[in-house]
């Protein structure tokens, strides 16, 4: 742009044109930096809710991990659990062990007399302290008699207390009166308070107290839910997939399928759901809430991943490959089966992997085939009556109890660290075993 | 003969039948030395007989579990004793469902199943007699099938091709299933609503301003008529899904724009796999932070400003489903920007042009088909999106065009008409099939039409 070089007055139109471009030139260097700066706004406010909905469940949920628990002196009177003499294994199950925790917090409290006050006390330690007790008993037959000191986990209002997730009064959501109160400052004062690992929410199922709810329950029902899946949408999917991209002729059926295959892949998921419902359910008759009939709904609905993933792979196969089978004898199944199929299949079991984290985070068609129900037991088979993870934290997030938000978030941190593995799984094959041609 | 068993020893035999077949087929060729003689490898014999050990075995145990139990069940029927014998429909499937409670060894003990306890073990004998008939004609099939194919290995039977013949068969099905989930869709949906529609008038549900699925339980109960006025669903799903392509348009497109043709490859290269986490947290975690994040936060804010929030605003779920569709949005784009041909830049930015110039008068006109598809698939995931509204959003039908208030969508009424106990033949639940029509038919139109245009957008530069 040096305009010493240039005649002066050659041509004065070419003059007025610099001028003007010269003159709007500060306006238009704004203009593009106004736009780049959109841009960069645009990343950055992605990346910052990705950060700011992170951080708010992991502050919400990482406190979930432990659980408040109290140190109780149990006496195990024959007595007080009302037993006889000869105790065998039945008569031990079905003693009454909230009386021996209800009559170890007497002790701890002689001061406390009346019914009212006596059943406040009782509110502070677990209801269900009495059934860890007994798995206690029965697993140890010969503590009967004996006086032990265990750490039961203490009543979820209590819980939240301790962690400061509540305040004292009714106004910063607590649930404990100043009696209750004044027992837990006692307790703390004693060193019987303290937070412990919280394993019963690694191994329980479902409960109604907060304090007992685990996600073990809908973790194996994932877990037989996504082999259903994985059994007959990954085999199915190859095949498809080898059939459209090494077989098929192009014709109009099979343009059709291709329509449809695409189409599937952006059907929404609760419409899955309907065809679940109306189909395996009505028409099969198969048992409602199994892991097996989500497997299938899942199935259908990741079979379009893995299948177009699969062509991928099979298209980034060169053709010199199988020229060369075919050169040397093989016929076009043989060089399928032998010799694309084993270059193709980390991208395909990428694929699959990808499609397995997505079922695993699906809960839209679930609802429509009944994995929403309340349901304790942990499932031992794909047909028991089972919850999936991401149901379960869908469930908790409906429940009007201060813990389960904790619990809740503390769910989905724990579906996220599967979600993370089985990506990172996907990542690793990909560098581990993809080959550039 | 339990069914595990059977399975097991129906795997036996086809294992045995590859054995003997392939040892067969070398026997003919007289040993190794003659193997050449052979026109397939000695392994195809070996899977030729297998085929056959397996194929007409398990053809018979589909058939059979699919058929067996309503022909059982027929028998029992005619054996029910005198008071039940005259009953039809829906009662009597209560009763069979009694009869099958018990013959599981389930039963509670009441006067209906005390009385039908005869039944049961009648039931009960006819199932034992179903399944040992089974597994002696699934053994017998495996072992003819074996045996058939067993005597016609020679070295001239071209084992290959039968083989391959199946595997290409069985390839086949495998690629048409897409085509019948597609028509199971269409029928499981067609079918309950067309039920629907003969109880509510098609242009009733269609254009009806007034939606109440509640149905009373007495039919003498007041407004026991039930509303199916869809509209006020259909503005409810538009409401919500325009406030999130409002969030997931211009953000997803900018980054688009920002990675392709701004960010340096190192920035892209962090910055892509951060943005695609978005697209891989579960919908039920941003439906839980939309609901106990988002909404208290938009109604503080608020009330802040004096402005009256619904706890369940569309705008506190338009924006949290935004910014889901934001990573969805941004690598369709990002793929259609970097397809245009640098050529076209190039001969912008030669023209004198800044880089925001080229893009805005170049590059976005020049991808815009494509651009126009992504945003169509976006707007279909977002009609189609449900847990997100399912947690976060209103139940009661408005209509309304004002983001701050509540509203419901389509996915949600489905969804809270079908879970839960039901009864399959109420309206109520077959008006959730007409509205999963309705969701189907219109993204369906909407993934088509996407599809057509980036279809027709690639073939246009390549």
């Amino acid at each position: 742009m040096n305009t010493e070089l240039q005649p002066p007055d050659r041509n004065l139109a070419s003059a007025q044109v610099r001028q003007i471009v010269e003159a709007g030139l500060a306006r238009r260097y704004r203009r593009e930096r106004r736009f780049r700066a959109y841009g960069l706004l645009s990343v950055v406010s992605g990346v910052l809710f990705l950060g700011f909905l992170l951080a708010t469940i992991a502050l919400n949920g990482y406190s979930a991990f432990r659980q408040t628990k109290l140190q109780l002196d149990l006496d195990l009177d024959p007595v007080v659990l009302g037993l006889g003499d000869g105790a065998d294994a039945g008569v031990l199950a079905s003693a009454d062990y909230q009386a021996v925790v209800k009559a170890s917090l007497g002790r701890l409290f002689p001061q406390v007399v009346g019914r009212k006050e006596r059943r406040e006390l009782n509110a502070l330690v677990s209801a269900s302290a009495g059934y860890i007790l007994r798995d206690m008993v029965v697993a140890h037959p010969e503590l009967v008699g004996r006086r032990i000191t265990a750490w039961l986990p203490a009543d979820d209002t209590v819980d939240m207390l301790f962690k400061g997730r509540v305040g004292r009064g009714p106004d910063a959501g607590g649930q404990l009166n100043q009696a209750q109160l004044a027992w837990v400052d006692e307790l703390i004062a004693d060193g019987r308070i303290a937070l412990r690992f919280n394993t019963a929410f690694f191994t329980n199922g479902d409960s109604r107290e907060p304090e007992m709810a685990g996600i073990w329950g809908g973790t194996k029902g994932s877990f037989f839910m996504l082999l259903v899946t994985l059994v007959l949408s990954f085999p199915l999917g190859v095949s498809a997939a080898i059939y459209l991209e090494e077989f098929a002729p192009r014709n109009r059926w099979v343009d059709f399928i291709e329509v449809n295959i695409n189409n599937l892949a952006a059907v929404p998921s609760i419409v899955f759901g309907l065809l679940g419902l109306a189909v395996f359910i009505n028409f099969f008759g198969l048992p409602r809430s199994a892991p097996l009939v989500g497997g299938l709904v899942l199935s259908l609905m990741t079979l379009p991943v893995i299948i177009i993933a699969s062509r991928a792979a099979l298209r980034a196969v060169p053709p010199s490959v199988r020229e060369a089978a075919l050169g040397i004898g093989s016929s076009p199944m043989q060089m399928v089966f032998h010799h694309v199929l084993p270059l193709a299949m980390p991208g395909m079991l990428t694929g699959a992997i990808i499609g397995m984290a997505r079922a695993l985070g699906e809960s839209a068609p679930l609802l429509m085939v009944g994995m929403v129900a309340f349901i304790v037991d942990v499932p031992s088979t794909p047909l028991d009556p089972a919850t999936v993870l991401p149901v379960q934290i869908y469930l908790w997030a409906d429940s009007p109890e201060r813990a389960f938000a904790e619990r809740t978030s503390a769910a989905i941190l724990v579906l996220l660290g599967f979600l993370l593995v089985m990506n990172m799984a996907a990542v690793w094959l990909r560098s581990r075993f993809e080959r550039h041609w | 003969m339990q069914f595990s068993t059977l399975l097991l020893i129906l795997c036996g035999l086809v294992v045995a039948s590859f054995v003997l077949a392939r040892r067969r087929a070398i026997a003919t060729a007289g040993g190794y030395k003659g193997i050449r003689s052979l026109h397939s490898l000695p392994a195809y014999y070996g899977y030729f007989a297998a085929m056959w050990a397996a194929g007409p075995a398990l053809l018979l145990l589909l058939l059979w579990s699919a058929a067996s139990d309503p022909i059982i069940m027929g028998r029992v029927v005619e054996v029910l004793p005198e008071p039940y014998r005259s009953i039809q429909g829906p009662e009597l499937d209560l009763v069979l469902n009694d009869v099958r409670v018990l013959a599981a060894g389930r039963g509670s003990g009441t006067e209906q199943q005390q009385a039908l306890q005869g039944t049961a073990a009648h039931y009960q004998s006819l199932q034992a007699a179903s399944r040992s008939l089974l597994a002696t004609l699934a053994i017998f099939l495996a072992l003819a099938g074996g045996l058939y194919a067993y005597r016609r290995i020679n070295p001239r039977l071209q084992a290959r091709n039968h083989v391959e013949r199946v595997i290409r068969a069985v390839l086949v099905g495998a690629s048409t299933i897409a085509v019948f989930t597609t028509l199971g869709i269409l029928l499981s949906v067609v079918f309950e609503a067309a039920r629907f529609f003969s109880r509510v008038p098609f242009h009733e549900f269609l254009f009806g301003m007034e939606w109440s699925p509640q149905t009373a339980i007495r039919a003498d109960q007041v407004g026991s008529s039930g509303a199916f006025g869809a509209v006020p669903l259909f503005t409810g799903t538009l409401l919500i899904s325009g406030v999130a392509m409002l969030v997931a348009v211009p953000i997803g497109l900018m980054i688009a724009i920002y990675l392709c043709e701004y960010a340096a490859p190192r920035v892209r290269a962090l910055v892509k796999p951060v943005l695609e986490i978005l697209a891989g947290i579960p919908t039920v975690v941003y439906g839980y932070f939309a609901a106990i994040t988002m909404a208290p936060l938009l109604r503080e804010l608020g009330q802040a400003l004096g402005l009256q929030v619904a706890s369940e605003s569309a705008l506190g779920v338009g924006l949290v489903m935004g910014v889901m569709i934001i990573p969805f949005v941004s690598s369709l784009s990002d793929d259609v920007i970097n397809a245009v041909p640098q050529s076209l830049r190039d001969g912008s930015l030669a023209l004198g042009a800044t880089a925001s110039e080229t893009i805005k008068r170049v590059v976005l006109p020049a991808a815009l088909p494509g651009i126009v598809g992504g945003v169509l698939l976006a707007i279909s995931r977002a009609i189609g999106e449900t847990m997100i509204v399912v947690m976060a959003a209103g139940l009661s039908a408005r209509m309304t065009a004002n983001p701050l208030e509540a509203v419901t969508t389509v996915t949600v009424q489905i969804v809270t008409l079908l879970v839960g106990d039901q009864e399959f033949d109420s309206s109520k639940t077959l008006a959730a099939f007409a509205l999963g029509l309705v969701l189907f038919l219109v993204t369906l139109l909407l993934n088509v039409v996407a599809l057509v245009v980036v279809r027709r957008y690639r073939e246009q530069y390549e």
